[in-house]
């Protein structure tokens, strides 16, 4: 059976996880989160290292939005904002972004609520309080419609675009014939697809965003790296039997399936369409994560060879390791274990093992990321601070 | 007998070796007669499994990923010395 069951919120969107988020609004007060996380453990808490400090236009519009974002995030049942007063993001500044979100969230500034160690106790009544409250909302049936999946890869070795990621796009194709949407970024590893990307381009206007997009991806990669581009975006690893940049880049977007692709989205930014969707967004893991989550995704396929064991708050991630040495060495670590194709399984086996494991996760199983607490909240900064 | 190889997409005329393979091994996949390598092939690398002509394009996940720039056989290896990109040429 396909039944899915959620949380359906008065926005309208649906959660499959029903959260009480501790949000520091500044790095400044990421102690005060620590403290109410360890008083409350049932809380998922995104301590993080911003807030201020950065004061270009692109950095604050994307701290703003990332921060929204969590906070909108259709897995979060409710919010303990934790601010402190002089920062950038602080929460007068971030309150008519998230006065919409419709949902409870309790505000408390160490600057103003009496220091940290009295806005620890507040924010520990205010968690407890909160999680008691929406305990009782009830999982319903949900449409597949309403699910945004985010499809990741880090940490890849030769595998990766071969079995895992191919896995993944199976599932991608499944969830977008069910009327998913699904999202995947991480624009420097499109690099040499623009031909493949455009093609597949719901229009002209698409196209045109998609091919921008990657030639932006690609002279900053040169921009940054000058000679040592050539280690990203000359053919990576030519040892594992990657021949071209173009042959490299398939195996990444592969994990995105092969449908139509109905909009490019900004960094962090929610989709509008349904289907496949495209996030302008970087390659590096944490950061990739942190826009494909606050873009409402509530849920992640992660593929990796190397093994990184990274998840994110409040957005479950299931781990689906390239080979079976990996699988096995990290088995904590990984969910599903893409290798097998290697002996002999057949792709539709490996996909249907997937949907089944993700549908059990939909309705409240747990990744092993969620079970060893691996979360981690990072996201892109174009700037230094000063 | 156990696949050795993957075949990725029905457009492609390469396969991913799933195992290192000397020449002569047999090639077994979904979808195709067994035939024998002609090349050693490294794990992950590539295989043709048809008869690729001069300035073909490589077919790997449906998609052109390079363009050959020798006759290449059916079983052999498929890597930078018999192709090129068609992004940044040789």
């Amino acid at each position: 059976m396909n039944d899915i069951r959620g949380y359906v919120r008065k926005n309208g969107s649906v959660g499959i996880r029903n959260h009480v988020l501790i949000l520091p609004t500044v790095s400044c007060v990421n102690g005060v989160v620590n403290r109410i996380g360890r008083e409350v453990p049932e809380a998922i808490c995104a301590p993080h290292a911003y807030g201020c400090g950065r004061g270009g236009l692109r950095d604050v519009e994307i701290l703003f939005r990332i921060l929204s974002g969590l906070v909108h995030h259709p897995n979060v049942g409710g919010v303990v904002l934790i601010g402190l007063g002089c920062e950038v993001s602080n929460t007068t500044n971030l309150l008519p972004l998230i006065n919409d979100a419709n949902k409870p969230i309790e505000i408390f500034n160490v600057q103003t609520d009496g220091g940290s160690i009295e806005t620890s106790r507040k924010g520990i009544a205010a968690a407890r309080r909160m999680l008691a409250d929406i305990s009782s909302q009830p999982r319903v049936p949900v449409p597949w419609g309403k699910m945004l999946i985010a499809m990741e890869c880090g940490g890849s070795d030769a595998m990766s675009g071969v079995t895992a990621n191919v896995a993944i796009g199976a599932v991608s194709d499944w969830l977008v014939e069910k009327g998913s949407t699904v999202i995947f970024g991480e624009n420097t590893e499109m690099i040499g697809t623009t031909h493949v990307l455009k093609r597949r381009a719901k229009n002209d206007r698409v196209a045109g965003q998609i091919e921008q997009m990657i030639t932006r991806a690609e002279k900053l990669t040169q921009d940054v790296m000058g000679e040592l581009a050539s280690l990203v975006i000359s053919p990576g690893n030519m040892d594992g039997g990657m021949s071209t940049i173009a042959e490299k880049s398939m195996g990444c977007i592969f994990k995105g399936g092969t449908s139509t692709i109905n909009q490019v989205v900004d960094y962090g930014q929610a989709p509008s369409e349904h289907g496949l969707i495209l996030q302008d967004g970087p390659g590096y893991d944490g950061d990739s994560m942190a826009g494909l989550a606050a873009s409402g995704s509530q849920l992640m396929f992660f593929s990796t060879g190397r093994g990184n064991p990274v998840g994110f708050p409040a957005m479950p991630v299931i781990k689906i390791a390239s080979n079976t040495m990996i699988y096995k060495a990290m088995k904590d670590d990984m969910d599903v274990n893409a290798g097998v194709l290697v002996e002999g399984h057949q792709l539709n086996q490996l996909r249907d093992q997937m949907i089944d494991l993700m549908i059990r996760v939909i309705n409240g199983e747990n990744t092993k990321a969620e079970v060893n607490g691996m979360e981690v909240l990072t996201f892109m900064t174009v700037h230094p601070p000063f | 007998m156990k696949n050795n190889v993957l075949i990725i997409h029905p457009r492609d005329n390469v396969a991913v070796a799933l195992t290192a393979m000397t020449a002569g091994d047999m090639v077994t996949a979904n979808g195709i007669e067994p035939f024998k390598t002609m090349d050693e092939i490294p794990v992950s690398h590539k295989i043709a499994i048809r008869d690729i002509s001069i300035g073909e394009e490589i077919i790997k996940y449906g998609e052109t990923v390079a363009v050959s720039t020798q006759i290449i056989k059916k079983g052999q290896w498929v890597h930078t010395h018999n192709l090129e990109s068609k992004r940044w040429k040789k």
